[in-house]
């Protein structure tokens, strides 16, 4: 609690003690209003002050307004008619603790939840030439410095791996438990925490453009964007209040006027009573308060699971998503080649994997990277004799003395072998040794092992349709689809047409609906704007993704898109519950109160209890681990 | 040109009707005041000096609610 909180606690455990013991106290007439103007004037006596320079500046209609007229309204009938002064001041007493409450919670959760991300680094390590470590601000380290992490330190800058080999845990940033292994040479993001040796990282951002700032920056900023919800609450509490400060006002005035006219008695007291209870019930904080924290705890449950959503209102989309458009390379599949199969092998399949890899020795070319990756071992390059490329059609290699030739058909023919055609989808490279046919190699991008589950879940969460563009050819991208159980499909695609794509997509789809497209954020951004919403995956160190789309997904798990929508779907219930829950507790509130059923314990409820209650189900929306 | 200024304010509506009076001084091409980050952040339109305005915007928000403080 800071110092303002506590002084409130103080002042409201003394006036209600003194409530307490003036209730005991037998005494009558004046003195009893001046022995209550104590405890009121401990627990008022600043909503006075506010209230009365609220009017300076013509702020009638604040809340300090409404409890200062409403209690003030109060003693003024306790003193002219009942002798009541409890409820006035029982009613300011319960107005603050609710305000105690909310400006704890509210300030309580948006620490939990900034904590949630707190990755920001506090220093790098700079070595001098003694080999003596000084602690310097990671604001301060320029570009190309060298930097030392040691075991349980965060990275604090982007940079790669100079020497020491160690683990990382990725979790803060990606949400994945998985440690990820560096060497010398690989690139590493600040954010993560260096696990088990001493890292030496030459650095390559400054701090301001490093991952970790350009996380922490959306993260911060997300929930400025406001949703379409926010939005309405805004609009809705500024005729809101007015408009019950007005019907109060009818209330104290017409019914007494009426019974006058029909010669009954006005009975101002009562009809005044009531007015003041509609005063009390009028302050829309319950609304106000519970929408923004609700969009910020489930932005910030979604940060910890490696899920940046960019904007209250993206969220609010994502939670309306109706179809989903992926881009196949690197998001469903795994965007590297991989030898899958092997048929047709005279040999054992061992053998002629190191024949290729043997052929392909020299070679850089993506397919002939992955025969190599797939053989896995060292080659004995002293094996190799003459080497020729035939271009664009494969290589004939002479390996132990026997002619060996690995590429398409058409080399294949060339050489008056006759090629197995294969049936599987995917690149294949034929092998001939001394002229005969000794099998082929099917290479194919690998579809991502959670893809299949991740489609899947999409269909549960609710999602009506997915399609896939891709500019692979047809055969391996309908082999694909049909794989991973997507709708439709589009092959043989140019950058460009996957704009065109989108575009007659998010013509056809229901107006309120939502298309999300999701691509690896690097060569998609244009489709990422021109979507509903754009999700970018595997986005860790990516800045292009990270500033084009939406919601970036940190690493790259498909399943993490279905998560996504759950949250928001989650947020985006309890907004709801919240807009519900209040309005109907204060509409019905109100008819009780107009009716004379409700008096003002009833009312301090339905403004502050309402309030808590709102709050409390908003913070739900941060414990998404479980979706 | 935007800027960011950190607020203290207690309670969301309060935050709300700063935003609305931040908005009509003018200078002020747009104002978001996050509640949760307790932040405000300005558009100030072309050729507005930020220094002034921001003079202007920080009595606009004390007229409106008199409890909340900008740090400039």
């Amino acid at each position: 609690m800071n110092k303002k909180q506590k002084k409130i606690l103080i002042r409201i455990i003394i006036s209600a003690a003194l409530l307490i013991i003036l209730h005991f106290i037998p005494v009558s007439g004046i003195p009893r209003f001046l022995l209550y103007l104590i405890p009121y004037g401990v627990i008022g006596y600043d909503i006075l002050k506010k209230a009365w320079k609220g009017i300076l500046n013509r702020q009638v209609f604040d809340e300090n307004f409404l409890m200062a007229v409403a209690t003030l309204g109060a003693l003024a009938l306790g003193l002219l008619k009942t002798g009541d002064y409890e409820e006035a001041v029982a009613v300011m007493l319960f107005y603050q603790i609710g305000e105690l409450f909310q400006s704890y919670a509210v300030g309580k959760s948006r620490r939990n939840i900034s904590e949630l991300m707190d990755i920001r680094p506090d220093y790098a390590n700079i070595e001098d030439a003694d080999g003596n470590l000084t602690r310097v601000d990671p604001d301060e380290v320029a570009i190309g410095t060298v930097i030392v992490i040691n075991p349980g330190e965060k990275v604090p800058l982007d940079g790669i791996v100079e020497n020491g080999k160690s683990s990382l845990n990725t979790s803060a940033l990606t949400g994945e438990s998985v440690p990820r292994d560096v060497g010398p040479g690989d690139e590493i993001f600040s954010g993560c925490i260096n696990m088990n040796s001493v890292l030496r990282i030459r650095t390559t951002k400054e701090f301001g453009e490093s991952t970790v700032s350009k996380v922490l920056d959306l993260v911060e900023n997300a929930s400025s964007r406001k949703s379409k919800s926010e939005n309405f609450i805004s609009r809705f509490a500024r005729w809101y209040t007015p408009a019950v400060v007005c019907c109060a006002l009818a209330l104290a005035l017409l019914p007494p006027l009426v019974r006058l006219l029909m010669s009954l008695p006005p009975e101002w007291g009562e009809w005044i009573y009531r007015a003041l209870t509609f005063l009390v019930i009028s302050c829309p904080c319950a609304l106000v308060i519970s929408i923004p924290l609700t969009f910020f705890a489930g932005i910030g449950g979604a940060g910890k699971e490696g899920i940046l959503v960019k904007g209250s209102n993206y969220l609010e989309a994502l939670s309306k998503t109706g179809t989903v458009v992926f881009d196949k390379t690197g998001t469903l599949t795994m965007g590297v080649f991989d030898v899958v199969d092997v048929h047709h092998s005279s040999l054992d399949r061992q053998a002629l994997l190191e024949y290729a890899a043997l052929a392909e020795c020299a070679s850089s070319h993506p397919i002939g990277m992955s025969i190599k990756k797939a053989w896995g071992k060292p080659l004995d390059m002293s094996r190799v004799g003459k080497v020729e490329e035939i271009g664009g059609n494969g290589v004939v290699v002479e390996i132990d003395g026997r002619q060996v030739a690995a590429g398409n058909s058409r080399l294949m023919r060339s050489l008056s072998v006759e090629p197995i055609e294969c049936r599987t989808a995917g690149t294949i490279v034929h092998m001939a040794i001394n002229g005969e046919y000794a099998g082929h190699f099917v290479i194919a991008d690998v579809v991502k092992p959670d893809a299949k589950e991740a489609i899947a879940a999409l269909k549960r969460s609710g999602v009506r349709r997915t399609v896939m563009l891709t500019g692979d050819g047809k055969a391996v991208a309908e082999q694909v689809a049909a794989e991973l159980g997507i709708d439709q499909v589009w092959s043989n695609l140019l950058p460009g047409d996957k704009v065109t794509k989108v575009e007659e997509l998010l013509a056809e789809k229901p107006e309120k609906e939502m298309l999300a497209f999701v691509g690896d954020g690097i060569n998609d951004a244009p489709v990422l704007g021109r979507a509903d919403l754009g999700i970018a995956m595997g986005a860790m160190g990516s800045d292009a993704a990270i500033e084009a789309a939406d919601v970036v997904l940190m690493d790259d798990n498909p399943l993490k898109i279905s998560k996504s929508i759950r949250i928001a779907r989650k947020c985006m219930r309890i907004v709801y519950q919240n807009i519900i829950l209040a309005l109907c507790v204060k509409a019905v509130c109100l008819v009780l109160g107009a009716l004379g059923i409700a008096n003002m314990w009833l009312a301090v409820f339905a403004d502050v209890g309402v309030m808590i209650i709102a709050v409390l189900n908003a913070i739900r929306a941060l414990f998404v681990s479980k979706l | 040109m935007k800027k960011t200024y950190k607020i203290e304010v207690d309670c969301a509506n309060c935050a709300n009707k700063m935003e609305d009076a931040a908005k009509k001084v003018p200078g002020v091409a747009d104002v978001t005041v996050n509640f949760m980050t307790q932040k405000m952040i300005v558009d100030f339109s072309e050729g507005a000096d930020p220094a002034s305005t921001m003079k202007q915007v920080v009595s606009a928000c004390k007229k409106v609610e008199d409890d909340c403080e900008i740090y400039l």
